[in-house]
């Protein structure tokens, strides 16, 4: 990406406003932080446009697959999370092969449907189905693409080792952008005109970095950038090193030829999981399973969507009232900041000792208690206007326990809401005992 | 035809070995970023630490199942971690707790001492989590076990001193725990060494937060810690030790079938290989493991990783 001096160097530097930026530096600064578009300057001379289009070209292609909830994959800037935030989620897809009569297949469709675990705030899913031309048969294979199009609303691929039996499939399902998998250098030549006349992104298998690179480099020379790349890893160690090395190139050596996405394709069981994991952590954009266990796909997604969160803020919960175990109007009130970790951590305790309790999640900017408490975000003030917001207090006539960690605040807080306030402990673990201690004592 | 740019990337730094056991075991001296064999020429695998707990009141079922009753016994325990071919006990002294089984530290050193002599591995031994009485323990450990080099877990920035002390005077290791955050490892490995610790008797843990609880936030301050250790920062340059069993705590992870996320006992062992897994693409040199699958498959995949055994 170039730099906001760069970028003025080629503007007309005349101040017309015309862009909605006082001045060309200001829109410059816009550019280099991609703010704006290039477009929005309607006095920019064509050839300064070819060459800030080219110069800030993505370092990462961003391919579009599907077209009914689209996927984009690539589009990445960096090459680790806490840099900025990861763009583009990997995808992960299952394997429908044609070879099962329709029942099986409409059975298929329906078991990877039920990959998916709803989350607070969240749905976790298996994104993609493929179709895979096990049958070599390629009217099967276009009659289980019409199965999947009527019964799938998500993106899919198509998968054959005959190219005939692609191009013609591509052709049919057009309309829907399935990612084509894949040319080889065999059937390279063949598949790029014909994704290309059906606009549908193209899988390039390519064993050694040097056949990536020089495949690319044809289909930009044909005039086709929807490309992901496979560089046809068959172990975590390969999986690991050329991920990383074609995404370094991408992004620090600004190697256009590696300036793709890329894909696995990783069988079933538990060598499959392990690869998906490597790819998930470095540098994938989609991993296709022959099969995926609910006890694989649960952890696989939960990882996913740990590492695409954005790094720069803290996740938060809500402020407000949390009941755990059923509480009624006698419960104990427990509160804590609303930093996710420190949620997850009491409310997972909370859950272990069985003990209703009100949780009231008090805002502290995703501060944890200690860095909360001396930021003075974490107050017995902003305690109490948090229980009144959410009327605890009204909801029960239990005693407040305040955390250990801000065992200071327990006498001003008792003088605000006139209420027994008792001291709970530092740490989170012992949470379950110490409520047991103290429902023991109550009875 | 196109030329490939050379990618590997040329670092000032390097981690720091720490001997461990008898001398026998060696944790760190990464030189490049985890696994990339292209600038990382250490090839030392990460070890593997099997957890083991002198009381078992409060240890999850569903886990101790996976030691066919062989947890009753500490020293059995260990043993059976030995079999499996782990690389170190890490060792709970649960039985400490003053409110449990209250075992004297006189009790819990001959207990460090047993495992020792039966397995021959290097021993990571942990307090009960009870501030004074943990003290007393790992300070009589310290001053009682002798001819390992154990590591001594865990000193914060709020209490140091006392078991620094200890374990310098003893020849052992201390752990340095900080909470999720480069500065405060950086600081706290500042702190030790002011007071006149080496560090090639010290090893770091940045809290790893478990999968679906917070991994994110680990990864990448372990990524972030590794990254400035490489770049040449000494205070950085510890090996690093990430404890998966908080992947045990996670309610996805152990939670009965609801009829949509499968079998618990798989699920929870993927969950501690995923929490390891990320730990050590991110810079972990010592994985704290609970379930025997996941310390088997996490040392099988660390091994295919780093071209060793």
């Amino acid at each position: 990406m170039p730099t906001a001096i760069e970028f003025f160097k080629l503007l007309p530097k005349t101040n017309c406003k015309e862009c909605g930026q006082p001045t060309c530096l200001a829109f410059a600064m816009q550019l280099a932080n991609q703010k704006a578009k290039i477009e929005d300057c309607p006095h920019v001379s064509g050839e300064a446009k070819n060459t800030l289009n080219e110069a800030s070209a993505p370092p990462v292609a961003t391919v579009k697959v599907g077209e009914k909830n689209a996927i984009n994959m690539g589009g990445e800037t960096v090459l680790y999370r806490h840099e900025r935030r990861f763009n583009n989620p990997i995808a992960y897809a299952v394997t429908v092969s044609d070879a099962l009569d329709d029942e099986a297949v409409l059975k298929r469709i329906e078991y990877i449907r039920s990959l998916r675990f709803d989350r607070i705030g969240m749905v976790f899913k298996a994104d993609m189905v493929c179709i895979r031309n096990d049958s070599k048969d390629a009217d099967r294979f276009m009659k289980v693409c019409n199965l999947v199009k009527d019964n799938w609303d998500s993106p899919f691929v198509l998968e054959s080792e005959d190219k005939d039996a692609l191009i013609k499939a591509m052709d049919a399902c057009k309309t829907f952008r399935p990612l084509v998998y894949g040319a080889d250098k065999d059937t390279f030549d063949e598949l790029i005109q014909a994704a290309k006349a059906s606009k549908c992104p193209l899988a390039i298998k390519a064993g050694t970095l040097e056949d990536a690179a020089a495949m690319t480099e044809k289909a930009k020379a044909a005039g086709y950038n929807d490309i992901i790349l496979d560089l046809q890893c068959n172990d975590i160690k390969a999986l690991l090193e050329k991920q990383t090395a074609v995404r370094r190139a991408a992004l620090k050596k600004k190697f256009k030829p590696f300036g793709y996405p890329m894909m696995n394709k990783v069988g079933s069981g538990e060598y499959a999981v392990m690869c998906a994991v490597i790819s998930t952590l470095k540098y994938g954009s989609l991993v296709i399973f022959d099969d995926l266990k609910p006890y694989e796909a649960l952890p696989l997604f939960t990882l996913r969507q740990n590492i695409y969160t954005d790094p720069q803020v803290p996740i938060q919960v809500k402020q407000g009232l949390y009941p755990i175990n059923n509480p009624g109007e006698h419960s104990p009130i427990m509160f804590t900041t609303n930093f996710s970790l420190t949620y997850f951590t009491v409310r997972a305790d909370i859950e272990k000792s069985k003990v209703p309790v009100w949780l009231q999640i008090v805002n502290t900017e995703g501060m944890s208690v200690l860095t909360a408490y001396s930021a003075g975000k974490f107050n017995p003030e902003h305690v109490v206007e948090a229980m009144q917001e959410s009327g605890v207090l009204d909801k029960t006539d239990g005693k407040i326990i305040v955390p250990g960690l801000v065992a200071r605040m327990s006498g001003k807080l008792q003088e605000l809401v006139q209420r027994d306030v008792i001291v709970g402990t530092t740490e989170s673990k012992n949470i379950p005992k110490h409520l047991k201690e103290i429902t023991a004592q109550g009875q | 035809m196109t030329e490939i740019p050379d990618i590997s990337d040329k670092y000032a730094g390097q981690i720091g070995e720490v001997a461990l056991g008898k001398g026998d075991y060696i944790a760190g001296g990464a030189k490049g970023m985890p696994f990339l064999s292209f600038e990382n020429p250490s090839k030392r695998r990460p070890m593997i630490a099997g957890e083991v707990w002198d009381d078992i009141k409060d240890f999850p079922e569903m886990a101790a199942k996976m030691f066919d009753g062989r947890c009753e016994d500490p020293v059995e325990w260990a043993n059976m971690w030995k079999e499996l071919g782990v690389d170190m006990i890490m060792l709970r002294l649960i039985g400490a707790d003053p409110f449990g089984k209250n075992k004297s530290p006189k009790e819990e050193a001959e207990l460090v001492n047993r495992i020792s002599e039966k397995t021959h591995l290097p021993i990571m031994v942990c307090g009960c989590g009870n501030g004074e009485k943990d003290i007393e323990v790992l300070t009589e450990v310290c001053n009682t076990v002798k001819g390992t080099r154990l590591i001594i877990s865990k000193v914060d920035e709020c209490e140091y001193k006392k078991l620094s002390t200890a374990a310098m005077a003893n020849g052992h290791v201390i752990l340095a725990f900080s909470n999720l955050d480069v500065n405060l490892a950086k600081q706290m490995n500042i702190l030790l060494t002011d007071f006149g610790m080496d560090t090639k008797d010290m090893v770091m843990d940045p809290l790893m937060a478990a999968l679906g609880m917070g991994l994110d936030y680990s990864y990448s301050v372990n990524e972030r810690i590794r990254l400035a250790a490489l770049n040449g920062d000494k205070m950085l340059q510890i090996p690093m030790v990430c404890d998966c069993t908080s992947s045990w705590e996670v309610n996805d992870a152990v939670a009965e079938d609801d009829g949509t996320m499968g079998s618990p006992e798989h699920r929870a062992v993927w969950w501690e290989v995923m929490t390891g897994t990320a730990a050590m693409i991110s810079g972990a040199d010592v994985l704290i493991v609970r379930a025997p699958g996941a310390a088997d498959m996490l040392k099988i995949y660390a091994s295919e990783l780093t071209e060793v055994l």
